[in-house]
């Protein structure tokens, strides 16, 4: 079995909505104040986004190995960096890229272990 | 101009002082604990799911491994969102990953899956790079 393109393409795409909504729930967390700011909209957004995320990722794997397509997911982790750097002003360190470096190889190798 | 500020600013982040290091430090351990949580509602998502041979509202309802699987998952989300608020994004999103590792493991133990080298070497480098975040001396 082979994961055609566009199974590629659909959880790409699920990656960038998830890092979307993980930078909506930062937003919508620095708002926190009591229980009841827990409704404020952008965790809403955020809370969508997850959801939507998920969509797309299903419809992904409808069609294509999942070993291959769910190391894909953790793109969103590079995606992050960049909106951490972009949104938050966060500091990109050389720390922060080989952390990510090492996850992001053994996500590929559980999922490559996993065919 | 602003390319060699923001160089200079990382360079002087490097040695970060041991107060925010040590914060830091407890903040992927903890965000690393909640991936239990994660892993738990996962594990008990696919119980679930297995179990449900067709759909229907009782079915449903009576589905208890399904039901404390969305729950656990329901929490995990709310700790992440606590987490978010005092911590970055750049440093906590990838610490989700560890989440899978512990699926894999329970997976070899709870449904029989294979463990072999590749995936002992994949849970390994993950575990290694969330240390890694955590480093207090981030003198690499």
């Amino acid at each position: 079995m082979t994961t055609p393109v566009s199974s590629m393409l659909l959880v790409l795409l699920a990656s960038v909505i998830g890092s979307m909504g993980a930078v909506f729930l930062k937003l919508g967390a620095a708002r926190l104040k009591d229980i009841w700011s827990l409704l404020n909209w952008r965790l809403g957004v955020g809370v969508g986004l997850y959801v939507g995320s998920s969509v797309f990722y299903g419809w992904g794997i409808k069609n294509g190995q999942i070993s291959v397509l769910y190391p894909m997911v953790s793109l969103g982790y590079v995606w992050t960096l960049g909106w951490g750097r972009l949104i938050f002003n966060e500091r990109l360190t050389s720390q922060k890229f080989m952390g990510l470096g090492l996850i992001l190889l053994g996500v590929l190798c559980v999922g490559l272990g996993s065919k | 101009m602003q390319g060699l500020q923001s160089n200079l600013h990382d360079r002087i982040e490097v040695q970060e002082p041991p107060v925010i290091a040590s914060s830091r430090r407890r903040l992927v351990l903890m965000v690393s604990c909640c991936t239990l949580v994660s892993a738990a509602a996962q594990i008990l998502m696919k119980i679930g799911m297995t179990r449900l041979t067709h759909v229907d509202v009782w079915a449903l309802a009576t589905n208890l491994p399904l039901i404390t699987g969305y729950a656990l998952y329901g929490l995990f989300c709310l700790m992440m969102i606590l987490a978010l608020r005092d911590g970055e994004l750049s440093l906590i999103y990838p610490i989700i990953s560890l989440a899978y590792i512990w699926v894999t493991v329970c997976s070899y133990f709870l449904f029989h899956d294979t463990l072999n080298p590749l995936k002992l070497v994949g849970i390994l480098s993950v575990i290694l790079g969330v240390a890694m975040l955590g480093r207090q001396k981030a003198d690499l």
